[in-house]
């Protein structure tokens, strides 16, 4: 296998838990709220996987455990953040913070444990396709946020539910004004946030690499928060953003797979690097990011 | 067909003024929320609270040599904590502290580990200037990106420290390490000149709390007393009547960034220079971070923080305690630090609004 065909094959895994996480947080931002818990919540999840998948609960199971335990914990930020309004950066800050030391701390006597991945599933025909075959062998989870993404894509273009998030994200007050409950709102946008980052995370520590570390979700969490910027709140282009992190992330192991004699630490940092770098490019633009950019966001909403 | 129905909700209303005590009270009654809350956790995990609340937030107060080490701790804390609360107040977050720490104790490490032999009086002022200078430079990154390319300087300044943190393994593990440390990624022993005085012999208390203490002062001044603090209070407090005013944006977003890179430069110096006496890959447990939550629950506040540093450092002390006394995971301290952060802005949230149950009738959407 080629350098080429090695990041084809695995780049859409490796996109998946920056996508789901970047989803989440998408819907989360078009409501209005800056919830900087994402890698707090993804680690949160993670753990809540590894440990039920670990003792044999199956990976549905796994799943759903980490959905429902990093929602859970982002209701706590809904109810600090859009409750009782206090500054959203700290709060989001504050449970990124607890997230990742409710990780370490539950996630302690697992530390290094492996669990069985997933199984890939080749589509018919495509995968066939030589050299871009690869890219239609994936795990259920893999087609699952493919399905998650175009849902999320429709759902902001064409339903009314979409509209009224949009409008909430927008001018609250507005929206309050014509009837619309901006606190549910936002509380129901929170809650799918935390749930796609606490699936995230499973998929990080039971598909991707199964197996345990503290501090394993790196900063994928953060770097999903950056790609909703480098979306331009976009889903299409955050699908398209997370691909790239997907193939910049891998290019360390096709380069050791080269023998390309560049220092491991360079290439651990690859992602962040681009991170910055991309950033700056699309943020240097401040027309496009006022254009599809959310007008209320990380504003509390008081009547 | 709209239908009306009622209901008694909470509603929160803002009070005409937050009363002093109400803002003094807030941190100590978040202080009691998170140990509920902890020591309902340990005791779920099967640990004896009694043990763990003796060894972890007692135990660092009852003797001299716990309380010196909880002394030497505070130090970083409050160093980094007092630069970043500068810019919390002008909404600048840095939240890269972590990276500029680093750089900072990289930085003060490149004398002794390049010139391992010098001595003179001159070594360790000399490493703590060059700290202050590598945390500032890692932190004026930042600064270029939000300033000029208009990038959120929280991803940046994030990413910026686990880009530090990849930098430090380098040099550990490849130019800097120790030729004769069996692999160890840690840098050489520093030499005698290398390291900062003790202050107080018998303990590891060194010049560079005194040092801290004085810029405590200096930020405290800063902020309340000169114009430049004032203009980047406005600028937090209301950007476009800053704007109005004639205060430059930008010139306060570089001075923000700078001022807390400086101080978690220095910070990342005199750990180097002081208790550690080497680079090493632990160099820090995480005082970029823990610092933000001492910032805010000193309420941003110069003299509160010094309070906030104190007892977060007594936290550190206490958890390595209650890890080898309750057997309790030394985790338990992020938890115990997340959950301190979580419970303040609750806690804060109540001295900012009243809490009515109002009835309300509501009409349904047509």
């Amino acid at each position: 296998m080629n350098a080429i065909e090695f990041i084809l094959a695995g780049m859409l895994a490796a996109a998946t838990p920056f996508l789901l996480a970047a989803l989440g947080e998408l819907v989360v931002e078009r409501a209005g709220v800056l919830n900087l818990g994402a890698e707090g919540l993804m680690a949160f999840g993670a753990v809540l996987a590894f440990i039920i998948v670990y003792h044999g609960g199956g990976h549905l199971f796994g799943f759903v455990a980490a959905g429902l335990g990093s929602a859970a914990l982002s209701m706590v930020f809904a109810v600090i953040a859009v409750g009782l309004r206090a500054n959203q950066v700290a709060t989001g800050l504050a449970i990124g913070i607890l997230g990742q030391g409710l990780s370490a701390l539950f996630g302690k006597t697992y530390e290094s444990l492996t669990v069985k991945g997933l199984p890939k599933f080749a589509f018919p025909w495509l995968s066939d396709i030589p050299v871009i075959g690869h890219l239609f062998i994936q795990d259920a989870v893999v087609w699952l946020s493919l399905a998650a993404t175009f849902a999320i894509w429709a759902m902001f273009a064409y339903t009314k539910a979409g509209l009224v998030v949009r409008a909430i994200g927008e001018n609250p007050k507005a929206a309050h004004a014509v009837g619309y409950s901006v606190i549910a709102v936002r509380f129901a946008a929170i809650a799918f946030g935390g749930t796609m980052a606490g699936f995230a995370g499973a998929y990080a520590s039971v598909v991707y690499t199964p197996l345990w570390a503290d501090g394993m979700i790196a900063g994928r969490g953060w770097i999903a928060i950056a790609l909703v910027v480098f979306g331009t709140w976009l889903t299409g282009r955050i699908f398209l953003g997370a691909c790239l992190f997907g193939a910049v992330s891998l290019t360390g192991l096709a380069a050791q797979a080269a023998g390309l004699d560049v220092p491991s630490q360079l290439l651990a940092s690859l992602p962040y690097l681009v991170t910055i770098i991309v950033l700056g490019i699309i943020s240097a633009d401040r027309r496009l990011l006022k254009l599809n950019g959310v007008a209320s966001l990380g504003e509390p909403f008081e009547r | 067909m709209r239908a009306l129905f009622t209901a008694i909700l909470p509603t929160l209303v803002r009070r005409e003024r937050a009363s002093l005590t109400a803002t003094l009270l807030a941190p100590p009654v978040a202080l009691g929320l998170a140990t509920i809350l902890n020591l309902g956790l340990y005791m779920s995990m099967g640990r004896d609270p009694v043990a763990i609340v003796y060894a972890m937030l007692l135990e660092p107060f009852l003797s001299w040599a716990s309380f010196s080490e909880v002394m030497l701790k505070m130090g970083p804390l409050l160093l980094i904590a007092q630069g970043l609360a500068i810019g919390f107040r002008a909404k600048v977050f840095n939240i890269g502290a972590e990276g500029q720490f680093i750089l900072g104790a990289i930085f003060a490490s490149a004398i002794p580990v390049w010139f391992p032999q010098a001595t003179g009086q001159w070594i360790w002022p000399l490493m703590l200037f060059l700290g202050a200078l590598g945390g500032a430079s890692w932190a004026s990154l930042t600064a270029f990106w939000r300033v000029r390319l208009n990038a959120n300087e929280i991803l940046v300044s994030l990413m910026l420290s686990l880009v530090a943190a990849q930098l430090l393994n380098y040099l550990l593990l490849g130019p800097w390490k120790d030729p004769n440390g069996f692999n160890f990624p840690q840098s050489v022993m520093f030499q005698y000149d290398a390291m900062v005085p003790v202050l107080i012999s018998g303990t590891r208390i060194n010049v560079s709390l005194l040092l801290t203490i004085v810029l405590s002062m200096a930020a405290w001044i800063f902020m309340e007393k000169s114009f430049t603090g004032y203009k980047l209070q406005v600028g937090g407090l209301a950007p476009r009547a800053a704007g109005y005013a004639g205060f430059n944006e930008g010139r306060a977003i570089w001075l923000c960034l700078l001022i807390g890179g400086c101080a978690a430069g220095l910070a990342g110096a005199a750990e180097v220079a002081g208790p550690l006496g080497q680079l090493q890959r632990s160099i820090s447990t995480g005082y970029g971070y823990a610092a933000i939550i001492v910032a805010y629950l000193g309420g941003l506040h110069p003299i509160g923080i010094v309070v906030s540093a104190l007892f977060m450092a007594a936290l550190y002390i206490g958890g390595d305690n209650a890890m080898v006394s309750a057997n309790l995971p030394i985790a338990a301290v992020r938890v115990f630090q997340g959950s301190l952060l979580v419970a303040y802005l609750i806690a804060v949230a109540f001295v900012r609004y009243r809490l009515e149950w109002r009835l309300s009738v509501y009409r349904s959407r047509p």
